[in-house]
């Protein structure tokens, strides 16, 4: 079984962000990196697929400048085979720009299942994913939360608003994943050793031409400093009387 | 002078409430661009036409309905190469769908259809000469992005509650077609959907969210919040991941950075910290209610309302209440 997962390099969400003086871009100072988290779930998923059935490769690929191979690295130290890195000046906002390029390294890697993260938690678009499998004319099942396969297809669940659905699908396929599937490994300190002799492959992105671009970016307003109106069951008429009258919610 | 397309998202049968908002905010988008005419796309089984008069009342002039037994249940490639049909056919200045599950998972393999880029989740969009300029929260909600998408149709999706659904009633043209991709030829088929409880509103819909952490302490304590969301009657009930991650409540009903995001009038948190993953996800509700027994919980930070104390005493207090408020009216 062959696996490719796409994985970007995003910024960790724990930290304070501020804006920097272009006002379109973070401010790069105090930032730490990772893995975007729900690709960690995406790759944890394809590990053990591969580990279940004893053979199998795993190939990693990001698309981004040459500080993708940190990424990189880390996917390789959790176990993956191989690591591609798409090189291409920055990372486009444009999801379709990324989802091309992704494309034309994906289609001609035999692959079984091309997995994704359901959203970049940087850029939020959900979009990459399901653009790559159209692109490539397979079939596509997003934010997924359970997934078996068997014979050639698979069954996959996801979660809709107050209800979940059960799809089935023929491999080859693209599948995005959601949270709660599988919990990411740590890299190990064998798998820490054995990722540093394996070589990240660079290649050129084939982005074409973005159309989505970023304008500004800005932090949210704080919300105004709130109040705590007591202590204890006898505080509650008075919070009542406030969603009625003040925030006039009830 | 241009058309806007709007796609109206139905499940078994039922107009989603998300369906008003994407042809409003398709009205709004149509009028401040000189007046052009707003299309809906309804699809699903036999029958599901009967929607198209709700849509003409949001301002729809022409819908056009696609109606085959095998669509009672979503069809992701199906739906797709119809709604990729119509636009490329309509000559679109945008095209709108929701942010919600379906919508998130149709719009960017329409957009990669047409070969068009697209914006996501919109909360708030204008048009500046050729381009669509729309305000995304990103990076777990801690920053707002702008971004532009130049070139037409401007694909995009629209988060669930930006907008408010608003009457502009026409009588559409009601037109129907066949859909673009025989369902018979769908490699990916939905076998079934499993509702969680008919009797709950869904959390992106409920004007008010009842949230629980774990200060509740245990599972069957969450009775407390069912009850203070029966006495609201208009409430849906929201978790942690750490109660989510412990299977006291279903994993859908996690709110946060890798759960739902929710803005709902009025939420309250119950025994819940306020990290910030949890806070990613609720801090745009318009009030926030903040129950914890200790004062210097994070939560309280975000909160307009905080009392003190154990929950245990104060839920049930507060669900006498509201109850009392309720009947008087
Ligand atoms: C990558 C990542 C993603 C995450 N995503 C999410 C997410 O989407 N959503 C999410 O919620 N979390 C998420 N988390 C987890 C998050 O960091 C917190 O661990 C979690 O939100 C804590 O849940 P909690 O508030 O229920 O529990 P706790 O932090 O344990 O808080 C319990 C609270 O209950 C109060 N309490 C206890 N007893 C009582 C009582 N009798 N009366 C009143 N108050 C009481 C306590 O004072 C305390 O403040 C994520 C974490 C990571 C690392
Ligand atoms: N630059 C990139 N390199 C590799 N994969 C990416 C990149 N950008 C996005 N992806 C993949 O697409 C998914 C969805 O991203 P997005 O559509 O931006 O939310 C991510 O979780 C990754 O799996």
């Amino acid at each position: 079984m062959r696996i490719a997962v796409c994985v970007k390099r995003v910024p960790d969400m724990e930290l304070r962000f501020s804006i920097a003086p272009d006002r379109k871009s973070l401010d790069p100072a105090g930032l730490k990196y990772d893995l975007s988290d729900f690709d960690g779930y995406a790759l944890e998923v394809a590990l053990r697929l591969v580990e279940q059935r004893g053979q199998g490769e795993v190939v990693a690929i990001s698309l981004g400048p040459d500080d993708v191979q940190e990424t990189l690295r880390k996917a390789l130290s959790m176990g993956a085979t191989r690591a591609v890195q798409l090189k291409a000046d920055a990372v486009p906002a444009d999801g379709m720009a990324t989802a091309r390029a992704l494309a034309a390294e994906l289609g001609e890697g035999g692959y079984d299942l091309i997995l994704f993260g359901r959203m970049a938690t940087d850029t939020a678009h959900q979009t990459v994913g399901p653009m790559t499998a159209q692109l490539l004319g397979l079939p596509c099942v997003t934010a997924i939360t359970h997934l078996d396969l068997a014979d050639g297809r698979g069954t996959a669940r996801r979660a809709l608003e107050g209800a979940v659905e059960t799809v089935t699908f023929p491999l080859p396929a693209v599948l995005t994943i959601d949270e709660g599937i599988a919990r990411p490994r740590l890299p190990s300190l064998k798998g820490i050793m054995a990722a540093k002799k394996k070589t990240v492959e660079v290649k050129p992105a084939r982005l074409g031409e973005a159309r989505l671009t970023i304008q500004s970016m800005e932090l949210p307003p704080d919300r105004p400093p709130g109040r705590i109106i007591g202590e204890g069951p006898d505080a509650v008429p008075e919070l009542v009387r406030l969603l009625q009258t003040e925030a006039k919610v009830l | 002078m241009a058309d806007v397309f709007a796609f109206a998202e139905t499940r078994a049968g039922e107009l989603r409430k998300v369906a008003r908002e994407v042809v409003t905010a398709a009205r709004q988008a149509a009028d401040a661009t000189g007046g052009g005419e707003v299309h809906a796309l309804l699809v699903g089984a036999p029958g599901i036409g009967a929607h198209a008069e709700p849509l003409g009342r949001h301002g729809a002039d022409r819908v056009v309905v696609v109606e085959h037994p095998a669509l009672e249940r979503y069809s992701s490639e199906v739906v797709a190469a119809t709604a990729a049909a119509v636009i490329r056919a309509g000559g679109y200045r945008a095209a709108f769908f929701s942010a919600s599950a379906q919508g998130r998972d149709l719009a960017p393999r329409v957009a990669a259809a047409l070969e068009v880029s697209m914006a996501s989740d919109l909360v708030a969009f204008s048009f500046e000469g050729d381009a669509l300029v729309g305000r995304h929260p990103t990076h777990t909600g801690k920053v707002i992005t702008t971004v532009r998408l130049a070139g037409a149709p401007a694909v995009a999706t629209l988060r669930p509650g930006a907008v408010t659904p608003a009457e502009q009633p026409r009588t559409p043209r009601v037109e129907s077609a066949a859909p673009a991709l025989a369902p018979e030829a769908a490699r990916v088929v939905v076998t079934e959907v499993a509702a969680k409880s008919a009797t709950r509103l869904d959390l992106g819909e409920a004007p008010v969210i009842v949230s629980g952490g774990r200060g509740l302490k245990e599972a069957a304590n969450f009775r407390l919040l069912e009850e203070l969301a029966d006495a609201f009657g208009n409430a849906a009930v929201g978790a942690t991941r750490a109660v989510t991650d412990d299977g006291w409540r279903d994993p859908s009903d996690q709110i946060g950075q890798t759960g739902r995001v929710v803005s709902p009038e009025l939420y309250l948190a119950v025994g819940i910290s306020g990290a910030i993953q949890h806070i990613a996800g609720m801090r745009t509700s318009k009030t926030i209610v903040a129950i914890n027994k200790d004062k210097d919980a994070p939560i309280f930070k975000v909160a307009d309302y905080g009392i003190v104390g154990d929950l245990f005493e104060i839920v049930p207090r507060l669900t006498e209440e509201i109850r009392k408020v309720r009947a008087e009216r």
